[in-house]
């Protein structure tokens, strides 16, 4: 493991972000693995505690530990790249964005800031929505952070991707490009939008592969802990719903792990460490499925709204289950008569068309296309021989309809093989990844 | 499997309520259901049947009776379907979503040539004759299956138990979702007891027995290539498969061997949720119609592509740009009035067969498998749904794994319940075969692909198969028995060959006729009958014209059997038994001058004498065009006259040379000599030949056909021929006595050859004798067949091409000559067969 010092020296190697500025000796010694690129994550307890309190820290401590920090966050400072720093994933429906917000600027520096930089600061820490359909999602926000040799909070925004255009007019109109920042963009639009960022706002982004910064952004904040919490999550007993009940864990040795990635469409990756991994496939029934259907079902706008219709409804008005079909388990096979045996199979009947409400058909869908996501998902663990199988992406935002379903069908269907574990950004780690991204690039002279 | 939809809720034993409202209230609209139609159209045509007391009564339950005499009025076919119902038994009923299927066995009297010789000693001879062509009655039995749609149900019963004449018949088995829906009103209809199957395993015994029995039931479904549909040559071994089922849902079955079968999985988005979520998206009711607005529409207004997020491709994944992100993805995005019906029906089209196509190969590769064969309502008979299903499959295993579809995917669940309550009369111990008579063929009730043929049966899809006389397997010495195709061109795939060979069987069709007419002069009735095989054959021919691949691959071989048995069907078993009569006797008398005019050559000129005479011998068939009518223009067209014709050497195809060279080696073990015509070339072309094989030492085998075809010498001819030879010739009688000449059949009743498809007792003779030659003689059976057969001992193909255009197809003339003598590669292992 390496020492503090010498990831000071040898950062070059190492990367230059620092998740944990904690001087104490337990902390650097003790765990050292406080680079993004580092290879073994911290265990939970420690990494709560280091990661935070790091400013008084600079103060204590021998002079000569003193002096060792200085140079340390010198040399890190040199090759820092300037503020702000954004870490952006523009999916097919969501863009992602993370912002660090810096919490410990010196006089010094806050003089010498620029004003349209505190002003993009100010605008996006003082509000939680932006426009009418951009989100910052406060309760995620990771505070006292530190990256790259700076102390802060990350913040986490979401808008739709649709809104792309007036989100690039803004760069201009604040002037962005001035601030001479990188901006690290992955997902499809990072390739879509390339042109227009650079003809209307002046800016050239770094276009990062989406898959890499999604490892790289969930392994990351993983490792951080979700401000001294657990990032991740899991349901015990989750074939009973009376005593089902949500479990926090960590990922410790998470590989080999298949990562499910419910954006739009759905990646399923077999991860073996940070940097080899493999697309299993995907699927293009995902959450902009679930979200379409449902408002062409339904008539509903938005995500929120479709979940909302789905957790008041009843799917088996609309599919057809087992029991419709042999009057209860269809035992020859070992199916259960609840088993869902089509999916909207109900609906071949005029009858059963006109008497089904609108939260039916929304819960219908959403079961439909979560079903259908976990089995896939299980028979992709099966072939690549992984356990563990960890879900992301937006879908799963405020949906425990899916999660708990999702957490059911790998319990019920593995007997108990396997494991489905979440994580509470859920679709952020793209974003994140970006983020790193710019951070590590910025090493290079 | 899983079934629905059911037009009359509320009247569970009248199915024909929604056609009577319908009939009785508006006249026909563009919105009518196409099988209401469909029903009025029959019942215009129709002969009425007669209505049931049953039928009356549930008449008055509905107001007014007039419309049930209409419905009644429904008729079938009689002459066409439901035949041989007086000697039925064993029932069987699939009830479907749509559509019933219903399977029965019976035995089929027919009349068939016997030869027999004449017993000398008891009566003086009155002829010149050597034997006597008697007809005879023969029961043969066979398998039917009916499939039409559950609407005719109810009229269906009726037609069945009002000809049920003799039948000791007390149980039915039935299986599928609607089974017992309709459960009280089959045991009330036909008095028969519903004995009730799963479903699923009487789908995978009506697979299994499939693809074992029917030859090309497997096709691969290329929309874009010149045949849409490429047949897959049977598997000896069909397991282990995959079957993936996509009735409502999806059930994915892995099948080992005839009793194990496991359902490793399955998904519930399958053919009920394109139905469902189709018919809420569209307000589109019928799934006909929902595929017809799928095939229209555009998937991608709705769909959003990886290039609709990524501006083009994923390169460093390989996605490309048109490949779906997620499917409905534009649907919450853009203004919801813009989708039509036809786009989100495509879009949800591919959205399930993408999926299942996913699953499939994951459950495929998982477990290792490589054959997967995909049914079930959402795959029957659809080209749509079989094209997307084979485009997902070839995404997700990059071409590996080729989704397999099946001909008669339709009837398995009926097959496979008729199978279950057959069990004592083990119909797997006997081999079936296709009657191409009696059966529809692929697509016969798709409304757009052959209108004609529609018009003639309405709804009504047939299968019927014939219980072989005897087990059929490989020919052991065939080098891999799993790539063995038998047939050389493919008229599927060949359209001017198919062209040129429709025209050939057509043109000669009068000739036929006429050929059957004078084979039963003394029947009255023939000529009628011999009219109706006319109209039969030409509508195959036409029906093949449109459809290709209506029975499988179309070959030379296809139209000959199907000729073959329409002449059956209408009791034409041999039209040519007196030509062939005649000729036999004719020959015999030259055999003993024949032979000696051989002997009296040197060794040399001998074997060149012997091959020749084999070959013009050949020249004698009535079944070439080109020869027929010489044959009956110039009766004298003698063997020498025959000589004259060939061609002089260099042959087209001629290896001689080698042959000769290899005759003066060690004589062969044992030929197995498969035979062609009667008359000169088996007495004066093949005896002789076959004569010095024996005086070289060499056992031969002759095998001729089990049933009659064209001028070909039976098996029946053949005995009585060698007993008159052997009387003749001291060399052919001591080598019946020692048993060093054996005749046995081949198992075929065609003019060509199905190397894959002999009789058990001539593979088990072939495996005796350690076979190592094999002689394959005629255009039939060298050409059209087997010309390229590739078999693990030395073989010979001889033919004299009787066909101009196959003639300069290949590169020759009339009467070219094929001599093509073969050895197999170095290396080629046939341990069993070698003598050691």
């Amino acid at each position: 493991m390496d020492t503090a010092e010498s990831v000071v020296d040898k950062k070059g190697a190492s990367g230059p972000f620092h998740v944990n500025n904690g001087p104490s000796p337990r902390g650097f010694h003790g765990n050292g693995s406080c680079c993004g690129g580092g290879s073994s994550p911290a265990a939970p307890e420690e990494a709560h505690h280091l990661h935070r309190g790091g400013e008084d820290a600079e103060c204590n401590g021998s002079p000569a530990k003193r002096s060792r920090l200085r140079r340390r966050t010198e040399s890190v400072k040199r090759n820092r790249p300037p503020f702000p720093w954004f870490g952006m994933d523009i999916g097919g429906t969501l863009v992602k964005l993370v912002y660090f917000e810096p919490v410990d600027v010196t006089a010094e520096e806050e003089q010498e800031e620029v004003e349209n930089l505190k002003s993009i600061r100010r605008y996006l820490t003082s509000n939680v929505a932006y426009g009418k359909t951009g989100v910052r999602d406060v309760h995620l926000e990771l505070r006292n952070l530190t990256m790259c040799g700076r102390t802060g909070n990350l913040h986490f925004i979401r808008f739709p991707t649709q809104a792309m255009p007036r989100f690039i007019q803004m760069g201009r109109d604040k002037n962005f490009s001035s601030l001479h920042t990188t901006l690290c963009a992955t997902g499809g639009g990072a390739y879509k939008f390339e042109n227009d960022f650079r003809t209307m706002a002046d800016l050239e982004l770094l276009k990062l592969d989406e898959l890499d910064c999604l490892i790289r952004g969930l392994l990351f904040v993983d490792r951080v802990s979700f401000n001294g919490h657990p990032e991740g999550y899991y349901f015990q007993n989750p074939s009973d719903t009376e005593s089902c009940v949500k479990k926090t864990c960590t990922l410790d040795n998470p590989f080999p792990m298949l990562l499910v990635n419910i954006g739009s469409g759905v990646s399923i990756l077999a991860v073996y460490s940070e940097s080899d991994y493999k697309r299993v496939t995907g699927t293009s029934l995902g959450g902009g499925t679930f979200l379409g259907l449902c408002c062409l079902l339904t008539g509903c706008e938005t995500f929120e709204e479709a979940l909302e219709m789905a957790s008041k409804g009843d799917s088996t008005n609309v599919d057809k289950l087992v029991k419709d079909i042999y009057g209860g388990d269809y035992e020859r096979f070992g199916l259960q008569g609840s088993a869902v045996a089509s999916s909207f199979g109900h609906m071949m009947s005029k009858e059963k068309r006109d008497s089904i409400s609108k939260e039916d058909l929304a819960r219908a869908t959403l079961v439909t296309i979560t079903n259908n996501i976990g089995s896939i998902a299980r028979m992709c663990a099966v072939n690549e021989k992984i356990e563990r199988v960890v879900f992301v992406g937006n879908f799963l935002r405020i949906n425990t309809v899916s999660t708990k379903l999702l957490a059911y069908a790998m319990d019920f269907w593995s007997k108990g093989q396997l494991r489905a574990l979440f994580l509470e950004h859920e679709g952020y780690f793209g974003a994140v990844g970006a983020l790193m991204e710019l951070l590590k690039t910025s090493e290079d002279p | 499997m899983i079934n629905q939809f059911f037009t009359c809720q509320s009247c569970c034993q009248c199915q024909f309520k929604g056609v009577g409202k319908t009939r009785a209230s508006e006249i026909p609209t563009l919105t009518d259901a196409p099988h209401v139609a469909r029903a009025r159209t029959l019942a215009r045509r129709a002969r009425s049947v007669r209505a049931s007391p049953t039928m009356a009564e549930c008449g008055g339950l509905h107001s007014g009776s007039r419309r049930h005499t209409m419905d009644k009025s429904i008729t079938l076919p009689p002459d066409e379907i439901f035949r041989n119902l007086e000697n039925a038994k064993r029932f069987a009923i699939d009830i479907g979503g749509s559509l019933t299927k219903l399977a029965y066995y019976s035995t089929v009297q027919h009349k068939v040539a016997k030869v027999r010789s004449f017993d000398h000693t008891a009566k003086e001879a009155t002829s010149d004759e050597l034997y006597e062509i008697t007809m005879q009655e023969e029961v043969t039995a066979r398998l039917h299956f009916i499939k039409f749609e559950n609407a005719y149900i109810e009229t269906c019963l009726d037609f069945v138990r009002d000809h049920l004449v003799n039948t000791d018949t007390k149980v039915i088995k039935a299986t599928g979702g609607g089974a017992h829906k309709f459960k009280e009103l089959i045991e009330r209809k036909l008095g028969l007891r519903v004995d009730k199957e799963d479903e699923m395993t009487c789908l995978i015994k009506g697979c299994n027995f499939v693809l074992r029995n029917i030859p090309h039931e497997a096709f691969v479904y290329a929309k874009h290539a010149d045949s849409e549909f490429r047949f897959q040559t049977t598997q000896p071994d069909i397991f282990p498969y995959l079957l993936v089922n996509i009735g409502s849902g999806v059930s994915i079955v892995k099948v080992e061997s005839e009793d194990k079968f496991e359902r490793i999985g399955g998904s519930s988005i399958g053919g009920g949720t394109f139905w469902g979520l189709g018919a809420l998206l569209t307000k589109t009711k019928r799934f006909d119609e929902l595929l017809q607005l799928a095939s229209k529409g555009q998937h991608t207004s709705v769909d959003m592509l990886v290039k609709d997020i990524y501006g083009g491709s994923y390169g460093s994944l390989g996605l490309t740009g048109d490949l779906i992100a997620s499917s409905f993805g534009k649907s919450a995005t853009a203004d919801k009035g813009g989708f039509s019906k036809e786009d989100m029906a495509k879009s949800l089209l591919h959205m399930i067969s993408n999926d299942i196509g996913q699953l499939a190969c994951l459950y495929a590769k998982l477990h290792s498998l490589s054959r997967v064969y995909f049914g079930g309502f959402f795959i029957r008979g659809h080209p749509v749904t079989m094209h997307t299903i084979t485009y997902s499959i070839n995404f997700f295993t990059k071409g590996e794994v080729q989704a397999l579809f099946l001909r008669h995917e339709g009837y398995l669940g009926a097959i496979g319940a008729f199978l279950k309550g057959a069990e004592e009369d083990n119909p797997n111990q006997y081999s079936w075969g296709e009657n191409y008579a009696g059966s529809s063929g692929l697509m016969s009730v798709s409304p757009d692909m052959n209108p004609m043929q529609r018009a003639r049966s309405g709804t009504f899809d047939m299968l019927e198969m014939d219980r072989l006389e005897r087990k059929l397997v490989n020919l052991p010495l065939l080098q891999d028995a799993s790539s063995y195709i038998p047939d050389t061109v493919d008229l599927t795939e060949d359209a001017l060959a198919r062209e040129y060979w429709l025209y050939c069987f057509e043109e000669a069709l009068d000739g036929v006729v006429k050929r059957a007419l004078a084979s039963q002069p003394d029947i009255p009735e023939a000529a009628e009958r011999a009219e109706k095989f006319r109209q039969k054959y030409r509508h195959k021919l036409q029906t093949l014209r449109h459809q290709p691949f209506a029975y499988g691959s179309l070959t030379v071989r296809s139209l000959l059997d199907t000729r073959e048995h329409c002449l059956n069907e209408f009791n034409f078993p041999d039209p040519y038994s007196k030509i062939k009569q005649r000729e036999n006797d004719a020959a015999l008398k030259y055999y003993q001058k024949a032979v000696q005019s051989l002997e009296e050559l040197s060794w040399e000129e001998r074997q060149f004498a012997l091959v020749r005479g084999v070959l013009a011998g050949n020249v004698f068939d009535w079944g070439a065009k080109a020869v027929s009518d010489v044959l009956e223009s110039d009766p004298e067209f003698g063997f020498e006259q025959a000589k004259r014709q060939l061609e002089e050497r260099p042959w087209l195809v001629d290896s001689y040379d080698e042959w000769f060279e290899r005759l003066k080696g060690p004589p062969h073990k044992c030929a197995l000599f498969f035979v062609d015509n009667s008359g000169v070339d088996i007495i004066l072309g093949v005896m002789p030949f076959v004569r010095e094989l024996l005086s070289r030492g060499t056992e031969v085998v002759l095998a001729s056909n089990s049933s009659p075809a064209l001028n070909d010498v039976t098996n029946g001819e053949l005995q009585i021929l060698t007993e008159s030879i052997a009387a003749m010739d001291p060399v052919i009688r001591a080598a019946l006595g020692e048993d060093r000449l054996t005749l046995v059949q081949s198992g075929s009743s065609s003019p060509c050859l199905d190397l894959s498809r002999l009789d058990k007792v001539l593979a088990m003779v072939v495996r005796e004798r350690k076979t190592d030659l094999v002689i394959i003689e005629g255009m039939g059976r060298a050409i059209h067949t087997n010309y390229y057969a590739m078999l693990s001992c030395e073989s010979l193909k001889m033919a004299v091409i009787k066909n101009s255009w196959l003639a300069d197809r290949l590169g020759g003339k009339l009467f070219s000559v094929v001599f093509k003598y073969e050895v197999p590669a170095a290396g080629i292992d046939s341990p069993a067969l070698t003598p050691s």
